[in-house]
Order: C-alpha cells, then sequence, then structure tokens
C-alpha cells in the first residue's frame, strides 16, 4: 500500500490500477492518481494496456465446447428427465 | 460479503430458468454451451487433472438440474451454477488432498512490473509501448488468444480463479469474493497480479518496452 504523501511515481501508480478500476481507492488517492496519469504518457500506456487486457479477456469465453463433453450433458440431461419423468 | 440489500440488476438468464423448470433440453445445453468450458477450468484449480476436472463439471450440471426446482433467483443463475461447482470442486479436491487449502492464497509479494523498468526516482525509464497502432483483428487474433490463455494457465492458482471468474466470466467483485471466500482485499490483490502478469504477456508478444 502507497501512503506517502506528495505526488505519485510510476512504480507505485502501477500498483494502483486495479484499485483505480475497481473504486478502491481513498478519494485522496484517487485524486493523486488520476493528476498523475493526467502528465505521463507512460503510466497512461501502462493504465489503457491494463484495460484492454481486461477487455481481451473478456473475449476468452467463447471457447468452444468439446463435442465429447457436449454429448455426456446431452445424455446426462436425457437420463435425468426420464428418471424425474 | 455479498450484500443482499443492493438491488440486483435483472438476470439475463431468467428466460433460462423458466425453460430449464420445465425440463425444455435446449435451454439446458444452451447454458451448457455458455458455462461449461469455464467450470471446467475452474473445476482445474482445484483438482489434479483435466479428467477429473471434466468429471466435477458434469457432476455440477446433475446438481444443477436437480437443485433448478429450488433456485429463487436471489442470485444470478451463472453465480448459483458457479457455486454448485465451486463446492463440488473444494470437495473433490479436499478428497484428493492435492489441493492448497481454500482460504490459504499463494503468497506473493512484491513488484508486478519489474522495477528495473523504473528510474532511481520511481518514474518510468522503460516505459510501455502503447497498443494504439495494434489493429483489433491481431488484438482478437486466435494467437493473441493463446498468448492469455498461457499467461492464466501460468498463475497461482488462487489467481487462475479470480481472473477467471471476473474478467473472462464477468462475475461481480461481490460475488467472486463469496464464491470463494476471499475478503474484498485479498481478491484485488489477487485480481490486479494476475491483470498485471498477462498484460505483460501481452506486451511481450505484441512488442516490447520502447
Ligand atoms: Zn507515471
Amino acid at each position: 500500500m502507497i501512503r506517502r504523501r506528495g505526488p505519485l511515481t510510476c512504480i507505485e501508480l502501477v500498483e494502483l490500477v486495479t484499485d483505480y478500476f475497481e473504486g478502491a481507492l481513498s478519494r485522496r488517492d484517487r485524486r493523486r492518481f488520476k493528476r498523475h496519469i493526467a502528465g505521463c504518457d507512460g503510466c497512461t500506456a501502462y493504465v489503457e494496456q491494463m484495460r484492454v487486457t481486461m477487455r481481451l479477456l473478456g473475449h476468452l469465453r467463447e471457447d468452444s465446447l468439446p463435442p465429447v463433453a457436449r454429448d455426456a450433458l446431452l445424455h446426462a440431461f436425457r437420463d435425468w428427465k426420464a428418471a424425474t419423468g | 460479503m455479498a450484500k443482499e440489500a443492493k438491488p440486483k440488476p435483472q438476470d439475463p438468464d431468467a428466460a433460462l430458468v423458466a425453460r430449464l423448470k420445465r425440463g425444455d433440453e435446449s435451454a439446458f445445453m444452451e447454458l451448457v454451451e455458455r458455462y461449461h468450458a469455464s467450470m471446467v477450468r475452474v473445476a482445474r484449480t482445484f483438482v489434479a487433472s483435466d479428467a477429473v476436472a471434466q468429471e466435477v463439471a458434469q457432476e455440477a450440471w446433475l446438481g444443477v438440474l436437480t437443485g433448478i426446482d429450488r433456485f429463487e433467483g436471489r442470485s444470478s443463475l451463472k453465480t448459483w451454477i458457479f457455486r454448485i461447482l465451486v463446492n463440488r470442486a473444494r470437495t473433490r479436491g479436499a478428497r484428493e488432498a492435492r489441493s492448497v487449502p481454500f482460504t490459504s492464497l499463494e503468497r506473493e509479494e512484491g513488484e508486478t512490473v519489474d522495477p528495473e523498468r523504473f528510474l532511481s526516482d520511481g518514474a518510468w525509464g522503460s516505459p510501455p509501448r502503447p497498443w494504439e497502432g495494434q489493429p483489433e483483428e491481431r488484438l482478437l487474433a486466435s494467437e493473441t488468444r493463446d498468448v492469455i490463455r498461457r499467461a492464466i494457465d501460468a498463475l497461482p492458482l488462487a489467481q487462475r480463479r479470480v481472473i477467471d471468474l471476473r474478467d473472462v466470466e464477468g462475475l461481480s467483485s461481490d460475488e467472486v469474493v463469496e464464491l470463494l471466500d476471499l475478503t474484498e482485499v485479498n481478491q484485488r490483490v489477487l485480481l490486479h497480479r494476475a491483470r498485471a502478469k498477462v498484460r505483460q504477456a501481452l506486451e511481450d508478444y505484441l512488442g516490447g518496452a520502447r
């Protein structure tokens, strides 16, 4: 945790990005965070890359289902239905 | 802890719940298509092999079928399904006595960005090169997905669970905290470490520091 006074440094800021996204920073730290990125290209790029990373992670779930698993579950469903009526 | 008082947005799966309660096969298969692969991955962080993770996920679906009549919509259907999964996976993992104790987190300390990239005053020495010039097709290409997938698979188990449920599956922070028995702070630490490592893998792949 970063609790020093004064402006944030880059090495500190990169550890606060998730807290920033999650709304978990104190109002004061949030202000320091925003003030820093307003004047820092490196941290602006870093924060933006974390956003892109999260967005790309959200695309992973389109992974397809192996047919074997699909068939097994279809059979499980039909067995269950037959048993429960 | 999940805050029960918070108003819940309409569950996008509400219509599927109704159909599933009527025993509709296509509703079941739609859910299977949507969640099974993720369930296997999450299960895999609790048990020793892919085969057991498959088994656990299939058992969880049976739990979904036998329990759906009692599902009252106090959580989203997705969260409810993942809760059944995590409970089974945890039980199975404990029986195998292989998985780490559920609440013990891999203790990892230190920076998520190589300190060598910063100057002695804490400013970037070797800042990331912006990805703005990266074409969207490249970001979404299957090769890039493989890079992300490999980075996730290399994470410590607790980080893998959290990033899979939060960023891949899109569960909320409240939901994941409850599902995995974490404190909010722990969850954020795990999520941050996981995201930072995936970002680094992407940076290595897309083009390094300037
Ligand atoms: Zn900076």
